[in-house]
């Protein structure tokens, strides 16, 4: 199928495809032409060199990036076509359908971690303050993080933020994940505890799109792996394929440099 | 040896100062701040859009502003506009003055207030869905706020001393009520520094004012 060609047929199965995804900064071209798509239930994991494009890929699909050309679909029509200036209502549309979970957490500082929780719920989706809340708490109490719930964000560890940040995603109901490098900016010692919390939500069913480099993580959770390297997906494969048995270089290359730096 | 004579004059002439201060010095001051503020915060705005029409207008105001005396910025208003056919008493005259000068100083430590927010707050305000304003509203500014306390307190406390100013244009402020006590008793040393001294007693006060206000928002930052 070339870009041009229109949308794939309706299928309902397809949470979100991605079309002919190309960005420049300046003269540097970050996006070559991505193509991707992830199916309802399923684990989509891109991973590759930093700045390879893995993450204005992730910021492309609710358009906190806005790419030069490209179309990201949603079911029930929603469609963002990046190559025509597309108007606000269709990102807000997109961003409806999906929440992020960043690197650094950017939960509000300003804010309890209750009230960071039920802000998009309340205030943006119009759902009652007790009904936002009393689903806040469930979700809360899931993580671990019922007694937290009257803090600050200054006063979590940055594993329990980070935990946060995804209740708070979890809140908005969205049909997709967006995580973006999760565990980057944790401590060593933290990054368990919020890999842990992914892994059960992938487990449960939510549809997820993860940039990382925790190649364990993708190993086990992945259903399908993309490696990225210069803008361009260089290959893409269940984790066993890419991982057991690369096929290019490139792949091979990275895969040797992460799992042995030492050689 | 301050004479008997310059007790009483101090004593008689406390409550009339005061008392310009309560009716004239202290709500100029407030009503400009107010006004100001809400004229600044539109100024910053437009400062920081990405419309070139309106943030060249933003900053040819503020520049105009800063780059002038506040009293000329007076005379212009009170004694100038009357020769293009239009007559401003004293009292809003100086209202006006002052919220356009608070307004010009306001708008570029409200600018750098937003612009001291982190992007990822305006992302993550996005990605729940937000619209520019709302997450401007419910995000941006509270936490500009915290920043912007202190400079703004020194904004605040330097109008307050500047409404002296409007002594010049006939409003009955505490300056004015000085200037006709000191005139009538011929004792400008003794009425001169009792009106210093309420203004530094009011600026006091305001400093404390703010370092309730700081702790208050910074309750959600680690110490």
């Amino acid at each position: 199928m070339s870009p041009s060609d229109p949308a794939p047929a309706e299928d309902p199965d397809v949470l979100l495809t991605v079309t002919g995804l190309h960005k420049a900064f300046g003269r540097h071209d970050v996006l070559r032409g991505i193509d991707l798509s992830v199916r309802r239930g399923k684990v989509l994991v891109l991973i590759g060199p930093s700045g390879s494009g893995k993450t204005t890929v992730l910021r492309s699909i609710n358009g906190l990036e806005i790419p030069d050309a490209g179309v990201v679909t949603a079911p029930d029509g929603i469609r963002v076509d990046y190559s025509a200036n597309p108007p606000r209502k269709d990102i807000l549309a997109m961003r409806d359908r999906t929440a992020m979970v960043f690197q650094h957490n950017n939960l509000f500082p300003h804010m309890t971690v209750l009230e960071n929780i039920i802000e998009g719920p309340v205030q943006v989706k119009g759902i009652g303050k007790a009904a936002a809340t009393a689903d806040a708490v469930a979700l809360l109490d899931r993580v671990g993080l019922a007694e937290k719930r009257d803090v600050y964000p200054f006063q979590l560890s940055g594993g329990q933020a980070q935990r946060v940040g995804i209740v708070r995603a979890l809140a908005l109901k969205p049909q997709l994940l967006l995580f973006d490098e999760p565990t980057s900016a944790l401590d060593p010692e933290l990054v368990g505890e919020v890999l842990a919390v992914m892994k059960e939500l992938a487990d449960e069913g939510w549809t997820m799109v993860v940039v990382t480099h925790e190649i364990a993580f993708a190993r086990q959770v992945a259903d399908e792996i993309l490696f990225m390297d210069d803008g361009v997906i260089v290959e893409r494969g269940t984790p066993r394929e890419i991982f057991t048995a690369p096929k290019q270089e490139r792949t091979k290359q990275f895969l040797h440099r992460i799992l042995s730096p030492l050689d | 040896m301050v004479s008997d004579a310059a007790w009483e004059l101090f004593w008689s002439s406390l409550w009339p100062l005061v008392s310009g201060a309560i009716t004239g010095t202290i709500p100029l001051a407030l009503i400009s701040f107010a006004l100001g503020l809400v004229l600044a915060l539109f100024v910053a705005l437009m400062r920081l859009s990405r419309n070139k029409v309106l943030s060249s207008i933003a900053r040819g105001y503020i520049s105009v502003i800063r780059g002038t005396p506040l009293l000329v910025q007076l005379f212009i208003i009170f004694y100038g506009l009357p020769s293009l056919g239009l007559t401003i008493n004293p009292w809003p005259s100086a209202i006006i003055a002052f919220s356009l000068n608070v307004g010009g100083y306001a708008a570029e430590v409200i600018r750098a207030a937003i612009l001291s927010v982190h992007k990822g707050q305006w992302e993550a305000a996005y990605t729940i869905g937000m619209s520019r304003a709302r997450a401007l509203r419910r995000i941006i500014l509270p936490q500009a706020a915290r920043v912007s306390v202190p400079p703004l307190s020194n904004t605040f406390i330097s109008l307050v001393k500047d409404t002296s100013l409007a002594s010049v244009i006939l409003v009955t402020e505490m300056f004015r009520v000085a200037q006709r006590i000191a005139a009538f008793s011929q004792e400008f040393m003794l009425v001169y520094i009792q009106a210093a001294l309420i203004y530094w007693v009011i600026c006091l006060v305001l400093s404390s004012g703010q370092s309730v206000l700081e702790k208050r928002l910074d309750r959600y930052v680690a110490q």
